[in-house]
């Protein structure tokens, strides 16, 4: 039955996608206590997981959960994951913390000023307010290790750039309202690039090839343009 | 057994390596890629003797031409109708043949599909990503694009004779013009207007297209954009619609989550055909219940089964299969109820002429792609 916009939805919500999958819904905006949710069920289910489990996506508000259809079925799935809230209340998530350089200079930090112009601080201050943040990993999306990181501080949100600029650099530090991330490809974004990091997410380590897991939290730390410099020839 | 070492003359666009896909990293971003259409792909490497994820080569409309260097490796085309210019022979796709030293293969847009696939007889060396040869165009990460000038190397490179000559094209390899969807999960934002002119369509293929997905064209269903949502995940089969009203669905190189409403998920089972449409080709979507999904893909699941073991036995022990014991009859179960719609611009399909017994086999839903 299709819910129509006027209906009050009651989490969770389960989605059928497909044969393959189920979309669990704990709410419908960026909240930290949503999120938790989400990374709850996403433990639970990676240290439980029922017969025909194939893999798990956190994202900001939902889980999807994918099943093998030979094995498995929608309510099969549901049942489970049911199952499995009703016993999340005492689980923790891990939170790792992970560090990430960043080079503020002005070539390395092409929207700086303007988001020192926007925002009515100055160049510094825009830097001290972006590493004063408390970010958490929220999601992955997009593009392989595009890692959504929430808790850029209220005196430097600005909504995302009308247009999209080509050719943003891969190991931009972008930020775009609450959001920021470290991009790791070379493309067009809106996001606002307020600096340049040599930190690799896509670790190039077969043991752990992404820095990051979902629900790490995340310090960034100012490094000169030597250091930069050495740490991108090295 | 030896090397051989095959120079890309001239590769199309959207020319790359894929093997069996990524699977286990969309949680970090990272779709699963793989074949466009891994059933063709699938019949290519088994029907050759490979293991059916096997490293190999997607081809594109844009199309593919090797020169033979060194050593002797015996190749297998399979997906969409295209043509093969080998040694001065032409033939369509969905057949087995060695390639000798010296020799040029050239492989191009037939009468049907957008994709096919290339597979030796040997190991293809290749860049690898998280354990995996499949290229996610992308990033560029995995065992990359073709392109002109490139040299391709395969080690332990066979001649497979007992393999040589056509494979059976089975019919549900056939581009699919109406493909079975769940709606949702984003319905909400569309009103029930724009849920029943989703399905009566009319929609087209567009030339909008890559791994990514294809943007499809028809009825204006534009979502409500008074609702806002949080980016959620995607998968192979999400037809989503922009604010603008603008529908795609998304294919292999998908990125992993999106923030745009999806108003229907096409059934995983059907994705495989689909991709072997054209633009302008017309595409349905018709809904089923989940539980009809579940039932579909099994039987479609069984029937690919089937249709993998009749083409994974070399021809030798094949024959011998056949005078032993009666094992071959029926095993393409054609239970795949829905009636394959086959393109109106499909030439009839006539009886193969090579040596691969096909009519004396009678599996139903199987023919020769020309």
């Amino acid at each position: 039955m299709p819910v129509t916009p006027h209906m009050e939805r009651h989490f969770p919500i389960f989605s059928a996608m497909a044969e393959h999958s189920l979309l669990v819904e704990f709410g419908d905006q960026i909240d930290r206590t949503i999120n938790s949710k989400v990374l709850h069920l996403d433990q639970a289910l990676a240290e439980a997981p029922f017969h025909g489990f194939v893999e798990a996506v956190p994202a900001y508000a939902s889980l999807l959960v994918r099943f093998d259809p030979v094995i498995s079925d929608h309510s099969l799935a549901e049942a489970a994951l049911r199952g499995l809230l009703d016993h999340t209340s005492s689980l923790g998530h891990p939170q790792g913390q992970r560090d990430v350089a960043v080079c503020y200079d002005f070539d390395l930090a092409p929207d700086l000023p303007a988001v020192a112009a926007a925002t009515g601080l100055s160049p510094e201050a825009v830097i001290a307010s972006h590493l004063a943040g408390q970010y958490s990993v929220f999601m992955y999306g997009f593009a392989p290790g595009y890692a959504y990181l929430a808790g850029v501080p209220e005196a430097i949100r600005l909504p995302r750039k009308p247009a999209a600029l080509r050719g943003v650099a891969a190991g931009s530090v972008l930020i775009a309202g609450p959001q920021c991330l470290v991009s790791t490809i070379t493309m067009p974004t809106g996001w606002w690039a307020i600096g340049r990091s040599p930190t690799k997410i896509l670790t190039g380590n077969p043991a752990g090839p992404f820095l990051f897991d979902v629900g790490d939290g995340v310090r960034f730390h100012r490094i000169s343009r030597a250091e930069f410099d050495e740490r991108v020839n090295k | 057994m030896s090397d051989a070492v095959l120079s890309v003359n001239f590769a199309g666009p959207h020319v790359s390596v894929q093997d069996g896909g990524r699977k286990g990293f969309m949680r970090f971003g990272v779709p699963w890629s793989g074949p466009m259409d891994r059933r063709s792909f699938a019949a290519a490497n088994v029907a050759l003797g490979n293991p059916a994820d096997a490293a190999a080569i997607e081809v594109s409309l844009g199309g593919l031409m090797l020169e033979c260097l060194s050593g002797t490796v015996s190749f297998a085309v399979a997906g969409g109708g295209f043509i093969i210019d080998h040694a001065g022979q032409k033939r369509g796709s969905w057949t087995i043949a060695t390639l000798k030293p010296g020799q040029k293969l050239a492989i191009r847009p037939g009468p049907w599909g957008s994709w096919c696939y290339l597979t030796l007889a040997g190991t293809l060396q290749t860049d690898h990503w998280l354990c995996s040869a499949s290229t996610h165009t992308m990033s560029g990460l995995g065992g990359g694009k073709l392109n002109s000038g490139m040299k391709l190397a395969v080690t332990d490179a066979v001649q497979r004779e007992d393999r040589e000559g056509d494979i059976p094209c089975p019919v549900n390899a056939r581009p699919r013009h109406e493909v079975r969807v769940t709606m949702g999960p984003q319905q909400r934002f569309f009103g029930e207007d724009a849920l029943a002119t989703f399905a009566n369509g009319p929609w087209h293929m567009t030339d909008a297209w890559d791994r990514m997905g294809v943007r499809i064209s028809g009825p204006f269903i534009a979502p409500n954009t008074t609702l806002d949502m949080p980016s959620e995940p995607i998968v192979r089969g999400s037809v989503q619609v922009a604010g603008d009203g603008v529908a795609s669905i998304l294919f292999s190189d998908h990125q992993t989550t999106g923030g745009y409403p999806k108003i229907a998920t096409v059934l995983d089972c059907d994705i495989d055909a689909l991709v072997q449409l054209r633009p302008r080709d017309i595409v349905a979507f018709r809904p089923v219940s989940p539980q009809d999904a579940i039932a579909i893909a099994r039987a479609t699941i069984e029937m690919d089964h089937r249709h993998r073991f009749a083409i994974s036995q070399s021809r030798g022990s094949l024959d011998w299969r056949l005078r032993t014991e009666n094992l071959i009859g029926g095993v393409i179960n054609a239970k795949d109820a829905a009636t394959p719609s086959l393109p109106p611009s499909t030439p009839a399909a006539t009886t193969s002429e090579r040596s691969w017994p096909t009519s004396r086999l009678g599996l139903p839903g199987l023919s020769s792609p020309f």
